[in-house]
């Protein structure tokens, strides 16, 4: 395990954090990409998924976006896990968008990395409002667009939130491949290791761009478990888990995360 | 005349650099083919007793499913990175960070599926005289099928996808290509070996559905009829709650800190086995 004591010496090197190629620079472009794809992502995703998982005031319950949205949400999920990340990342770069450098197609690339778990699980959020609390809203008279605002988008706040931390964690993860194509991030410290043959580097840039995501993912469940008041009380009365009824699912449209590194 | 200028043109589809590179896309292809497969058998060896050990000690059930869930946010890149020192520069970096990645899908899957058994099946076979080892092999197992084969199939896609990225230790199969092809700016190539690795993604997913279908006769029979049954179906340990929280139903296997991963289970793993019959049979319970 010596690679990994060397690994250690590396990190706990100072010069090795300070400068333009330093982690901290490092650090910023990855927190910059990953921010970047992430707002253009929810910007994306978020009104779309409510729109596809609303339930319109005359229909009787399922209504037209909802078919659509379950069919949407289950075929971009299985979409999204056979693309490789990297050959999209790949093939932008060649494309005339790659041309200005490699953020634009990073962000594009991550953007379509993230959409996936945002719009499956916004969607089965809004769709899967409680249809008691729906059909009360709808017998006190709000109009449809009431109904998505004030009822169906705080019901799905929970799932929203947590399809934005399983996106940003894996986009997190994922942001690392802009180092593939020349792009900065923390990635950058993987590949220049392997370049120099500094096993050291390498193993710390891997531990670092590990770290960083599990202290996003920490943070981000902090972040939700804050910014959802009553969550714990409702999930220690929930008896067996909050979870969703699995009968509710006839499409198997369900928040599904890919593999963090997806590539 | 055209074909051929295709390749000094640099277009993006060309004829003439598939009949030229054939031999190289084939190998690369192969490649491929051999480091998922290679990766998922593993997993699926490995994951089957590990499975089974989280099952019958409960209190481990929290502790590998955690562990396989930071195993899921360490990033591809990272990973290989991680494993180059144990390894070398060799495909079993490949292979060995594919397994670990597969391990965290299939044991969950496969726990899900042991859990979803009908007590009453297991009570019946008991009934008839089955020891442990015929009640698992003949009753438990056949049932959890589903759910497992959903599992193997998400984690052989995953897992075709991922291969790519080996590429940075010179073992990507296809993304070998991909890599080379970018830094030699060499279009053809690389939109090939990306439609390549796409469609070798899906024609595995159909092949190991075929599988499943030819494994699992007896829910095709039940599929027609199955459907106005499966509403009624008494609920089981997870299947109680509605979804205000719908945070823990919806936890993909990237989510770490939720409490209490042993309610999980059930519930955790239909994420994986979306838009599978494996979701089918589990919620037939």
């Amino acid at each position: 395990m010596n690679a990994f004591l060397d690994a250690w010496t590396w990190l706990t090197t100072a010069e090795h954090w300070a400068g333009p190629g330093g982690i901290w620079t490092r650090l910023g472009e990855h927190l910059y990409l990953t921010g970047v794809s992430m707002v253009i992502a929810c910007l994306l995703t978020l009104p779309l998924a409510l729109w596809l998982g609303h339930t319109p005031v005359a229909s009787g319950g399922g209504g037209r976006g909802k078919r659509l949205g379950s069919a949407v949400a289950v075929n971009i999920t299985n979409a999204g896990r056979a693309v490789p990340t990297f050959a999209v990342l790949v093939v932008l770069m060649l494309t005339p968008l790659g041309e200005g450098g490699v953020t634009t197609p990073t962000v594009i690339a991550l953007v379509l990395f993230a959409l996936p778990p945002l719009l499956t699980n916004a969607y089965v959020g809004a769709a899967e409002a409680d249809p008691d609390v729906v059909e009360a809203a709808r017998g006190m008279g709000m109009s449809s667009r009431q109904l998505m605002l004030r009822i169906e988008l705080p019901l799905a706040f929970p799932m929203i939130m947590t399809g934005i931390r399983t996106a940003t964690v894996q986009v997190v993860a994922t942001a690392t491949l802009a180092a593939l194509v020349g792009g900065g991030g923390l990635g950058r410290i993987i590949t220049a290791g392997f370049a120099n043959q500094n096993t050291a580097q390498v193993v710390a840039g891997a531990v670092l761009v590990a770290a960083l995501a599990l202290v996003v993912e920490g943070v981000l469940v902090g972040a939700q478990r804050l910014l959802t008041p009553g969550r714990r009380a409702r999930v220690r009365g929930g008896g067996g888990g909050g979870e969703l009824p699995p009968e509710e699912r006839e499409d198997g449209a369900r928040a599904v995360g890919a593999p963090a590194g997806a590539a | 005349m055209s074909a051929s200028n295709c390749l000094t043109a640099n277009a993006w589809i060309c004829g003439e650099y598939l009949r030229t590179r054939r031999e190289e896309l084939v190998d690369a292809t192969l490649q491929h083919i051999a480091i998922t497969g290679t990766a998922v058998v593993l997993a699926v060896l490995l994951a089957f007793p590990l499975a089974l050990l989280a099952r019958r000690y409960r209190r481990l059930t929290g502790t590998v499913l955690t562990l396989t869930t930071v195993v899921y946010t360490i990033p591809t890149l990272a990973m290989y990175a991680l494993l180059l020192p144990v390894f070398g520069l060799s495909a079993s970096v490949v292979v060995c960070g594919l397994v670990l990645y597969s391990l965290t899908i299939l044991v969950r899957n496969m726990l899900a599926g042991l859990d979803g058994v009908p007590e009453d099946a297991r009570e019946a076979a008991r009934g008839m005289g089955f020891g442990p080892g015929r009640l698992l092999f003949r009753v438990e197992l056949p049932l959890a099928l589903p759910a497992l084969m959903a599992g193997v199939r998400i984690a052989t896609v995953s897992a075709v996808s991922l291969t790519t990225v080996g590429a940075i230790v010179g073992n990507g199969g296809l993304g070998n290509l991909i890599y080379s092809g970018m830094d030699s700016l060499f279009k053809a190539q690389v939109l090939t070996a990306s439609v390549l690795c796409v469609v070798l993604a899906v024609v595995a997913d159909v092949l190991l559905l075929v599988l499943q279908r030819a494994l699992t006769p007896w829910a095709r029979a039940r599929d027609g009829g199955g459907r106005g049954r499966r509403r009624g179906g008494a609920p089981g340990p997870g299947d109680g709650g509605h979804p205000p929280d719908g945070g823990a139903g919806a936890v993909p296997p990237g989510s770490g800190g939720d409490t209490d991963p042993l309610a999980k289970p059930a519930g955790d793993d239909r994420p994986i086995a979306a838009g599978a019959p494996g979701a089918r049979q589990e919620a037939d319970r």
